[in-house]
């Protein structure tokens, strides 16, 4: 295994280090990051919440968050109000949804301009937002790893065609290109062999924010690769008669796994944003279905009247893509505890 | 709504046309008074917005509602609808022709005599050669309306095959010397008068392009004419110096020097600039979130009005599931209007309806079978009947896509009629698609749509511009974008009757409405549509402008407010 884990930091006692595993000493200097440790509890209150978006629904708002109830009526301080509320004043124009009312039970955030319950809704579009993003960062780490991992071992051509197909994937125009599909398939279903994509499908967002990003994993991971070809450790792996094969899985990929592991956090992050803005075009998630970004969108046209609306998942958006990028940086620190000082950290 | 006799309407005319025109020799101290009243508010630009230009400015081509009510202050027609608020704006008055005549041949043939003196913005007077190349170049120029409105004259039908050689040999003569022009029809309209009211059929020099204009203006007879129009920028209509008011009915004279319209700011934007006396009116309705504002703060520069129009649902009748009656009915049943009316705006900006045509339309006799208690008003859903028949139908677990255009209130009423839907049992989708394509789209059989959102809103005050329009079997072309019978409905008996109610109106009108009315009960409880409410119109105007007008016609006129 390269030195690359083993460093550990001069300030550190050594002899707290005996015996232990890189991994271990790395999952100890996470634990000790206090920042990164809140980002963790951070994610954790907001996966499980979001997890519990059906209990919620079901048994304290008592909702259906993806019904419409435009004509239905909640209760505010001991109070029968309408959820859609007619103004009543001057020429008695427009009808408001109600605003957030800090009650659990009944419409903890207010309504949306369907009269569903935002809080309800903003726990289910969580549920998404989260799947959408860490599936697509997974997809982005794997074949990103796979692509790099091949382009710097073999070199030549390989590494020729597999960087250009990187050049070529990171100047893609993803928002162009996500238009255009769900134009397409807002009209027809794409059939692709025996396959039938959907407009309403996950499958659509996961694969193309996936793909999009790859270039950001393979190229990292390429660098890393061509970096450690040189190092000692695999001449004498080679030396021993090791197939490549054996390089590429025993030498090279424990040793850019680090680099991966840092990046995956950063790439859910950015995944979920992506799909806040795909969702916010109408591509992907589908009504009556909701993410974060399709409940900003709903919250557009209610930015003068309810702005908790676009507010909330704005926010919780917010928060989870900050947790995810501090929760990397902690990552980094914990398994290169040199780039902490390189960077100054 | 029972109709106004026709006496009564003469009579108001007559006595309208003599205060215009200061017939009535008592008057005449109070005309100069009107006259300093109207020097006083004359002057000033009136600054318009809109979030895009509205296409060509040619008014034989454009069939946009942007520009229509622009082309009211700068082109006549033979006839015109009468330039005044309410349903007076219904009345058809004599224009360019100095009498609206009584057809003869069996209501086949109507001669008009031009007026003298009227020029066009580039000064040359109208001729009757003018009239007749402006019926030629409806043809010429492929209006929208060639093949409808102005098909039944004779000759249209060479004219709609060659366009470029259109002549309208035997359908529109012009007589030089005794000024006047014959129109000949294949067959008697009792609703011609309308189609030669409306801009299509303005009437346009001799010498103008045979072909769409595009961005450069066609020279009008109107009280403005088109100065210069960059579609990316902005509209300008400056004063006709050649006018000379001949009709205040028909073309009154303006009190504003200069109408602007400019493109690009979005509706927020254009709603704030009118609340800060930067602009004076917006083409736009104001976005859903302002409504509150505008109703309570700038009460006094709203103008609420009512429409000729309704929002529908069309249901395909040729297309699972909807191809199933006791489905549509369903539907009908489960749609909450009230909930349809708060998306649009609130009860203020709405009424719920179950029928095709509008209250106080021709033809109209309150009547809704889909409700809780039946009768002529709609009051609630009935869930347990609309499943029920859902239930009958045997189409439960279908997929059903609703497709909307992709603005704010028509996306939302997209999602409610799919909660709808689920609740019925279906496996509902939405289907939002860009305004520019989802009217076209939704027409075309091809394209296998459903369900879909609608509007509609008259072209003139006829029965048949609602019924036979939308649900005639004449108006269904399979295949085609132009299938304005987007419901695809065919009844053979009902489409008979359609032609019995328009062959009536050439010679009883009131036997023909009530005929209208009994088509309009049948296709509501045939149900290839839902009906859901007829809406209102918001104008939200700067604090200076005054005078304001409604024509349920033509909407806004400009012409007639100033703002000084």
């Amino acid at each position: 295994m390269s030195d690359a884990l083993l460093g550990a930091p001069a300030t550190t006692p050594t002899q707290s280090y005996a015996g232990a595993s890189p991994w271990a000493l790395a999952r100890r200097r996470l634990v000790r990051n206090k920042v990164a440790m809140a980002m963790v509890v951070v994610l954790a209150v907001i996966v499980v919440l979001c997890l519990a978006a059906p209990f919620y629904a079901e048994h304290i708002a008592h909702t259906d968050p993806f019904s419409s109830n435009l004509d239905g009526t909640t209760v505010v301080n001991g109070e029968t109000v309408p959820v859609m509320q007619p103004e009543e004043e001057g020429l008695g124009l427009g009808v408001t949804p109600i605003g957030p009312t800090w009650d659990p039970a009944h419409y903890f955030l207010g309504a949306d301009n369907q009269g569903r319950d935002v809080a309800a809704r903003l726990l289910y579009g969580g549920r998404n937002s989260l799947l959408i993003g860490v599936s697509a960062a997974l997809l982005t780490c794997l074949f990103g790893t796979l692509i790099g991992l091949a382009a710097g071992f073999f070199g030549g051509a390989v590494d020729a065609v597999l960087s250009r197909l990187l050049d070529v994937d990171w100047a893609f125009p993803v928002y162009l290109f996500a238009i255009c599909l769900s134009t397409v398939l807002l009209t027809n279903s794409l059939k692709i062999g025996p396959y039938t994509l959907e407009a309403g499908s996950l499958v659509l967002p996961i694969v193309i924010i996936g793909i999009v990003y790859i270039p950001y994993v393979g190229r990292s991971v390429r660098g890393e690769v061509l970096s450690l070809r040189q190092r000692e450790f695999m001449e004498a792996a080679v030396g021993l008669g090791a197939s490549s094969w054996r390089l590429l899985w025993s030498e090279l990929l424990p040793n850019v796994l680090t680099t991966v592991i840092v990046l995956l956090p950063l790439m859910v992050a950015l995944a979920m944003l992506t799909e806040a803005a795909l969702s916010f075009l109408s591509i992907g998630v589908q009504p009556p279905d909701a993410s974060w970004g399709t409940i900003i969108l709903d919250g557009q046209g209610l930015l003068y009247t309810r702005p908790a609306v676009a507010l909330a998942p704005g926010i919780a958006i917010a928060v989870t893509v900050l947790a995810l990028n501090v929760l990397g940086d902690g990552v980094r620190d914990a398994l290169d505890p040199r780039a902490k000082h390189r960077t100054g950290g | 709504m029972s109709r106004v006799p026709r006496i009564v309407v003469v009579g108001a005319l007559v006595a309208l046309v003599a205060a215009a025109t200061g017939y009535a020799g008592s008057a005449a101290p109070r005309e100069r008074e009107t006259s300093a009243a109207t020097q006083a508010h004359r002057g000033g630009t009136l600054k318009l917005l809109a979030k895009s230009a509205g296409g060509t400015l040619d008014p034989q081509v454009n069939y946009t509602l942007q520009y229509w009510q622009l082309y009211q202050a700068a082109y006549d027609g033979l006839l015109a609808f009468t330039k005044a608020g309410g349903d007076a704006a219904f009345t058809v008055v004599p224009d360019i022709a100095e009498a609206l005549p009584t057809p003869s041949n069996g209501g086949k043939t109507w001669v008009f005599k031009i007026r003298k003196g009227i020029k066009f913005s580039n000064g040359k007077e109208v001729t009757p050669a003018d009239v007749v190349a402006s019926f030629q170049r409806i043809f010429k120029v492929k209006s929208p309306t060639s093949g409808s409105f102005y098909a039944g004259i004779v000759g249209a039908d060479a004219c709609l095959k060659k366009p470029a050689t259109c002549t309208l040999k035997g359908g529109v003569t012009a007589n030089n010397a005794a000024r006047t022009v014959t129109i000949n029809l294949v067959a008697p309209d009792p609703e011609f008068k309308y189609k030669l009211a409306v801009p299509h059929a303005s009437i346009v020099p001799a010498s103008s392009p045979p072909s769409d204009a595009g961005t450069k203006p066609v020279p009008g007879t109107g009280a403005y004419y088109f100065a210069s129009y960059n579609p990316n920028k902005q509209l300008v209509m400056k004063r006709n110096p050649y006018f000379k008011e001949w009709s205040k009915l028909a073309q009154p004279d303006g009190y504003v020097d200069q109408i602007t319209q400019s493109f690009g700011l979005t509706t927020e934007a254009q709603i704030t600039a009118i609340q800060n006396g930067q602009a004076d009116w917006t083409l736009e309705q104001p976005p859903a979130d302002r409504l509150s504002e505008l109703g309570t703060k700038y009460a006094d520069q709203v103008h609420v009005e009512t429409l000729t129009a309704f929002w529908y649902v069309p249901m395909n009748t040729n297309l699972p599931p909807f191809n199933n009656l006791k489905a549509r009915q369903a539907v009908n049943y489960a749609i909450d209007r009230n909930a349809a009316v708060k998306i649009f705006g609130g009860p203020r900006l709405a009424t719920p309806s179950c029928q095709v045509l509008p209250p106080g339309f021709p033809g109209n006799k309150p009547y809704c079978p889909y409700t809780k208690n039946p009768g002529t008003k709609w009051s609630a859903p009935d869930m347990a009947k609309a499943k029920r028949l859902v239930k009958e139908s045997g189409t439960a677990g279908q997929k059903v896509a609703v497709v909307t255009p992709d603005d704010e209130v028509n996306k939302a009423m997209g999602v409610y009629l799919q909660s709808v839907l689920n609740q019925l049992g279906y496996k509902a989708t939405v289907k939002p698609i860009s305004q520019n394509i989802s009217f076209t789209y939704v027409q075309n059989t091809k394209n296998k749509v459903q369900i879909n959102t609608q509007q509609w809103y008259q072209d003139y005050p006829a029965a048949s511009d609602f019924l036979y329009v939308l649900f005639g079997c004449e108006s269904f072309h399979p295949g085609s974008d132009s299938s304005i019978n987007i419901a695809g409905f065919c009844d053979k008996k009902i489409n008979a009757q359609m032609h019995k109610a328009l062959e009536l109106g050439t010679r009883d009108e009131d036997a023909a409405n009530a005929l209208w009315a009994k088509i309009d009960r049948q296709v509501t409880d045939k149900a290839p549509m839902a009906t859901l409410f007829t809406p209102k119109h918001i104008d939200f105007v700067s604090k200076r402008v005054g005078n304001f007008t409604f024509s349920k016609q033509f909407y806004w006129l400009v012409a007639k407010s100033w703002v000084q």
